[in-house]
C-alpha cells in the first residue's frame, strides 16, 4: 500500500521524459525557450538547494527537540550564547542573499537578450483572431508581397520574426509551445510577440484562453523552413490561385466563385472577395482543414464543405446542404487550389 | 417530518418543474436547416393589401423568433454582411431604418426573411444563393431585434460593436405599421 504514492506519479514523470518537439514547451526549437529553459533550469536549481536545506534544518530542530529538556522558557536570545548557532545563521543569510542576487541577475540577463531579438525585427506579420481560426497577413513594404493566408505560420530558422496581434471577437491567446510562451489577442488593442525560430520543423500552436464553443478546435500550424525554402513558398503563395481545367473543377469553380463560399471567403484571381472566413487562395497545401480540425485530405475536405456543423458544431461556416453533384464539383476545384 | 418541512418541500419540487420549463430556446448547430417550404426561384407571397388576410407564419419562424443563439449569430452577420453599410446599427443612412416602426414589406419575421432572400427596389440586393436560409432567418430575427419586438429575456444586454444606442434589453418595442393586420 505505501508503494501506490510513487507508483502513481511514476507514469506522470515518465510523461515528462517525451521529447518530441511538436508541442512541447521544453522543445528548445526558438531563442526564447531556450534562454527561458536555463533560465527555468537556473530557478529550479537555486530553489531545490534552498528548499533541500530548510526540510534539513527542520528535521533537525525536530530531532533535536526531542533531546531538549521540557519546559523551558524561550528567550530568544540563544544565538548569544551559541557561536556555532550564530555562524549558523549569518551564513544562512549571506546564502539567502547570494541566491537571491544570482535569480536577480539570471532573469535580468534573460530580459534583455529577450528584447533585443525584439529589437532586431527582420519579418512582420499580423495575425487575427477570429472565432475559431487565424488569419495570417504576411507584411511587406512591397504592397504586392502582402500575403494573407490562414491556419498556417511559415517561419524563416534563425530569423526574428514580429507578430503582431488582433482579435475581431473575444479574448484569443497564442500560444505556439514549443516557440514561444502565451500572449493574449486582445479586440481593439494590438500586442505583439517576437520569435526566433532555432530548429527546422513543424510545431503546433493552439489558442490559449477559452474563447468559444470551439476554443478547442483553433489550432494553427507552425512551419519552420530554411530562408530559402520559406521564400520560395512566400512567392508561391503571391500566386493568385490558377484557372482549373478539368470540367468538374470548372463546375465547382463557377459554384464557388458565385454560390455561398464567396459571400465569405476570397480566392486570388477570381471574383470570390469575401473576407469574413479564411482565405482559400492556396487551400490544397495546407496541412489542415479547419484549424487544425482535421489533417488535409479529399475525404476531410468532402466531409467539412459538405456538413461543418457536425464536425465543429457552432462554427461560423454554415452547413448549406450542397447536391452530391455540386459538391463533386466543389471539392474538385478545391483540390486545384494547391 | 413536520407539515411546514413538507410543505416547503413541495414548493421546491414544485419550483423545480416550474424551471424545467424555462426551456426559451434552442440552438440548433447540428442539426440541417429547414428546408426550403418555397422551390427556389418562386418568391414567396409575404405582402399583402390592407385588407387582405395574412397567411399563416412560415413554420420556421418560431424556431428563430425569440431565440438568443439565433439574434446572436444574426447580429454577427449584420456587421459581416455589411448590412451596417447601408442600414448603420438601425438608424438607416442609404437604407431605410430598421429601428422605427415603419414597414415597407412587414415586419412579420418570415417577411423580414423574404425581404432579405429576395431583395428589394431602390438598393436591397438579393441574398438568396449567396447566404444559406439558416443565416438569412438569423439575420431576420436579429433584424426584428432593432426594434425591440423580441422578448426582454433573449435580447443581448451589449451590442457586439461600439453602439450609441440604448442596449437591446432597454429597446422600446415599436407597435408594427404595416401593410398587413396581423399581430406582430
Amino acid at each position: 500500500m505505501r508503494l501506490r504514492g510513487p507508483v502513481l506519479i511514476l507514469p506522470l514523470l515518465l510523461s515528462g521524459c517525451d521529447y518530441q518537439t511538436y508541442q512541447s514547451i521544453f522543445s528548445g526549437a526558438a531563442a526564447e525557450v531556450r534562454q527561458f529553459n536555463i533560465l527555468f533550469v537556473i530557478f529550479l536549481v537555486i530553489c531545490a538547494i534552498m528548499y533541500a536545506l530548510v526540510i534539513a534544518f527542520l528535521i533537525v530542530a525536530i530531532l533535536r527537540r526531542h533531546r531538549a529538556q521540557a519546559n523551558v522558557v524561550e528567550t530568544g536570545r540563544h544565538h548569544e550564547s551559541d557561536p556555532s548557532m550564530r555562524t549558523g545563521l549569518i551564513a544562512w543569510g549571506v546564502l539567502v542573499a547570494t541566491g537571491l542576487v544570482a535569480l536577480a541577475i539570471a532573469s535580468f540577463f534573460t530580459d534583455r537578450s529577450m528584447a533585443k531579438a525584439a529589437a532586431s525585427e527582420k519579418l512582420s506579420i499580423t495575425v487575427t483572431a477570429n472565432q475559431w481560426w487565424w488569419d495570417v497577413q504576411y507584411n511587406s513594404a512591397e504592397a504586392s508581397k502582402t500575403l494573407r493566408t490562414a491556419n498556417e505560420l511559415h517561419l524563416p530558422v534563425g530569423v526574428p520574426v514580429r507578430i503582431t496581434l488582433h482579435s475581431n471577437d473575444v479574448i484569443h491567446s497564442f500560444w505556439v509551445p514549443s516557440l514561444a510562451g502565451k500572449q493574449d489577442l486582445i479586440p481593439g488593442r494590438e500586442t505583439d510577440i517576437t520569435i526566433v525560430p532555432r530548429q527546422i520543423g513543424i510545431y503546433r500552436g493552439q489558442c490559449a484562453e477559452f474563447c468559444g464553443t470551439q476554443h478547442a478546435h483553433m489550432a494553427l500550424v507552425v512551419n519552420v523552413d530554411t530562408y530559402a525554402d520559406f521564400l520560395k513558398w512566400w512567392g508561391h503563395q503571391l500566386h493568385p490561385a490558377s484557372a482549373p481545367t478539368a470540367p468538374l473543377a470548372q463546375a465547382g469553380y463557377r459554384y464557388v466563385t458565385t454560390g455561398q463560399c464567396a459571400t465569405c471567403h476570397s480566392i486570388g484571381g477570381t471574383s470570390a472577395g469575401g473576407r469574413v472566413g479564411p482565405d482559400l487562395t492556396h487551400l490544397a497545401s495546407r496541412r489542415t482543414i479547419a484549424a487544425g480540425t482535421m489533417p488535409m485530405s479529399k475525404g476531410n475536405l468532402y466531409g467539412w464543405v459538405e456538413d461543418p456543423q457536425s464536425i465543429k458544431p457552432g462554427s461560423r461556416m454554415p452547413t448549406i446542404g450542397l447536391e452530391p453533384n455540386q459538391l463533386h464539383a466543389v471539392v474538385a476545384y478545391l483540390e486545384t487550389l494547391k | 417530518m413536520s407539515s411546514r418541512f413538507r410543505a416547503s418541500l413541495l414548493a421546491l419540487g414544485l419550483a423545480a418543474f416550474a424551471l424545467a420549463a424555462c426551456d426559451r430556446e434552442e440552438r440548433h448547430s447540428r442539426s440541417k436547416p429547414l428546408g426550403e417550404t418555397i422551390p427556389a426561384g418562386e418568391s414567396p407571397d409575404t405582402i399583402w393589401p390592407a385588407q387582405g388576410s395574412p397567411p399563416p407564419p412560415d413554420p420556421r419562424a418560431k424556431l428563430y423568433d425569440n431565440n438568443a443563439p439565433a439574434m446572436a449569430e444574426g447580429q454577427f452577420l449584420y456587421n459581416q454582411m455589411n448590412c451596417v453599410g447601408c442600414h448603420s446599427h438601425g438608424g438607416g443612412g442609404m437604407g431605410p431604418p430598421l429601428m422605427d416602426d415603419e414597414w415597407r414589406y412587414g415586419g412579420r419575421i418570415d417577411q423580414i426573411a423574404a425581404t432579405i432572400a429576395e431583395g428589394r427596389p431602390n438598393g436591397m440586393p438579393s441574398w438568396r444563393g449567396k447566404l444559406t436560409d439558416d443565416q438569412i432567418w438569423k439575420l431576420a430575427a436579429y433584424v426584428r431585434s432593432l426594434s425591440g419586438q423580441p422578448s426582454k429575456d433573449a435580447v443581448a444586454s451589449r451590442a457586439e460593436s461600439m453602439s450609441a444606442t440604448t442596449p437591446q434589453t432597454l429597446t422600446p418595442r415599436e407597435p408594427a405599421h404595416t401593410s398587413d393586420t396581423a399581430d406582430q
